[in-house]
């Protein structure tokens, strides 16, 4: 245990022993019967001189056992324990897939080769309209988020915070979650005419329900230990929103912000297949589309994996990171 | 308040009291069903006095701690403050998203203390708890007795003239508890800071305190008061502070079975 390397070791052993053994001090400086307990009761009056050494001591020692260091996982590790599996079961389909139609099990008008859809795509790119594609949606897709995010977060704050409008709206807003926003289709249609305000449109009604039920979620999850907190230290009212609760709700806001992106991400895609139009430009669900009414198969898939593709990609690079961080960072992340 | 000059020890002298609380009296629940929990409760903390409220659980001593804070009017009677008191809780309450130094600025922050020197100030708090090189640790990196000691520092950040403690150091193990009793001793001596810590623990109160306190329970009463005039630094296995703890326990039994006759 305590071994003698320096002289404030050896104080510091000292004034442990007395701590240690202090319940009998009292009495044994008194009787004084062994050479240890007399140093034992010799420390407790010079506790005041040693003090400092002492309980700097003890406390670093305490501090030392009792601390966890963060540990990241190597790379080398993440790599063999989260990539592979999938890069494994993505082969695993495409050989499946290969066989089935080298084998001509099912129709090659029904389900086209690999390597036609393959084809698909260097076409695409050879004739330079595979990122146009990808870019049209990319952009409403992203922009209609953005915008939703502009909205949904005062909105949820205003919901979450203030009880009338919870009364009021609270209820319709997490109803209009389980409403599928390609119903909105048609009235936007209706409404806005064949154009880019009415893809928006159908954007924010998908995504801004999620991102405000997100944040309102987070915010009852907010530990009431912490707005005690926050109000003892003087944070009330908007400083007490901006330095406790939005903080405190993070985790809940960026859940929110991924199932938003989501919604955005297939409410735009429902409005493109629905809502052909030459001047809107051809997106990935028109291009889905295209691809049905030219019977082209290869095309159709080709338009179904780019949008598996661009989706899982945003969640893959932005939320999955952030989400990570923010939990990391409070120590809510399990080792596994 | 706005005084917020008022630091020194010789300053605060000039205040005749840190808390006082006059006939408060506390109810909860609906008109017609109310509970009373705290009755008529009178006490003054001076400038600079280390007061302990000790009592069983359900006295209410939690409740008088966070009407003394703000948290929470009084039913009945009033309390003043110099200023809004800085309290602690059993829960450390740091704020997981910030680090342990950030935790210290944001109190400075919303003190008003300019940013230039937030970073220096929040050092030194961290320092005076000896947790310089915390600065930079997440508070899940920190172990029970160093999330208390941030939490304190936090706590002195405020500037307060009245530290409230909400049984402080009930959830650590008792090695801890005992350093971080010298610990807190050694602060309150340093700063001249007025202590109201609620506790359950006699020979915690009897520890720390230059008064204690006792509550009775439902509604909560002050039971008896005793001066401890034993010389700091004490020890928790102090026989004086053995001796005084028996005579306090006692009481507070006494106290306790009062309930169960009837």
């Amino acid at each position: 245990m305590a071994s003698t390397k320096s002289s404030t070791e050896t104080s510091r052993s000292a004034s442990a022993s007395a701590s240690a053994s202090a319940s009998a001090s009292a009495s044994a400086s008194a009787s004084a019967s062994a050479s240890a307990s007399a140093s034992a009761s010799a420390a407790k009056g010079a506790d005041e001189a040693a003090g400092l050494t002492g309980l700097a001591g003890l406390e670093a020692g305490l501090d030392a056992l009792e601390s966890s260091v963060d540990q990241r996982t190597p790379r080398s590790e993440t790599l063999r324990k989260k990539v592979l599996p999938p890069v494994f079961a993505i082969a695993l389909v495409l050989v499946l897939w290969q066989t089935l139609t080298w084998a001509q099990i099912v129709d090659p008008y029904k389900l086209p080769s690999p390597s036609a859809v393959w084809s698909e795509v260097r076409t695409a790119w050879l004739q330079g309209t595979l990122f146009d594609y990808i870019w049209t949606s990319l952009w409403r897709g992203v922009s209609g988020f953005l915008l939703a995010l502009v909205i949904g977060t005062p909105l949820g704050l205003l919901v979450a915070r203030v009880r009338f409008v919870r009364a009021a709206i609270g209820p319709i807003l997490s109803g209009l979650q389980s409403l599928p926003s390609v119903a909105w289709v048609p009235p936007a249609v209706l409404w806005l005419g064949l154009n880019d305000s009415m893809m928006y449109a159908v954007i924010l009604l998908g995504a801004v329900p999620s991102i405000a039920n997100g944040l309102v979620a987070g915010v009852d999850q907010v530990p009431p230990l912490f707005l005690r907190a926050g109000r003892t230290l003087g944070a009330t009212g908007a400083r007490g929103t901006w330095h406790i609760v939005m903080p405190a709700a993070l985790p809940g806001y960026l859940a929110g912000l991924k199932q938003g992106w989501a919604f955005s991400w297939r409410s735009l895609m429902a409005a493109e297949i629905i809502a052909s139009s030459p001047e809107l430009g051809i997106g990935l669900g028109q291009l889905l589309n295209n691809g049905r009414i030219n019977s082209s198969m290869p095309m159709v898939f080709l338009a179904i994996f780019l949008i598996l593709i661009v989706g899982i990609a945003i969640d893959l690079l932005v939320f999955s990171p952030l989400e990570r961080r923010v939990l990391r960072s409070r120590g809510l992340l399990g080792r596994s | 308040m706005a005084t917020s000059t008022l630091t020194k020890a010789e300053d605060r002298t000039a205040v005749s009291h840190a808390a006082r609380i006059q006939h408060v009296s506390k109810s909860f629940g609906r008109p017609g069903a109310q509970q009373l929990v705290l009755d008529d409760i009178s006490l003054d903390v001076a400038p600079g006095e280390f007061v302990t409220l000790l009592g069983a659980s359900g006295c209410g001593k939690s409740t008088l701690l966070n009407l003394v804070a703000g948290l929470d009017a009084p039913t009945v009677g009033a309390i003043e403050t110099s200023g809004r008191p800085a309290l602690m809780f059993q829960e450390h309450a740091l704020f997981p998203w910030l680090t342990a130094g950030k935790n210290v600025e944001l109190a400075l922050r919303l003190r008003g203390v300019p940013k230039s020197e937030r970073r220096d100030e929040a050092e030194r708090l961290l320092g005076l708890v000896r947790l310089s090189g915390a600065y930079g640790k997440r508070v899940h990196e920190l172990s029970g007795g160093m999330r208390q000691r941030v939490a304190l520092a936090r706590a002195l950040a405020q500037d307060s003239q009245l530290l409230l403690m909400d049984e402080p150091f009930a959830a650590l193990d008792a090695i801890t508890r005992d350093v971080l009793h010298d610990e807190l001793t050694q602060l309150w001596h340093e700063t001249g800071l007025s202590v109201l810590f609620v506790t359950h623990n006699v020979r915690e109160a009897v520890r720390l305190a230059q008064r204690v306190v006792l509550l009775s329970s439902r509604p909560g009463r002050i039971a008896r008061e005793w001066t401890v005039d034993i010389p700091q630094p004490r020890r928790i296995e102090d026989s004086d502070v053995a001796e005084l703890s028996l005579e306090i326990t006692e009481q507070l039994r006494g106290e306790i079975r009062r309930h169960g006759q009837h």
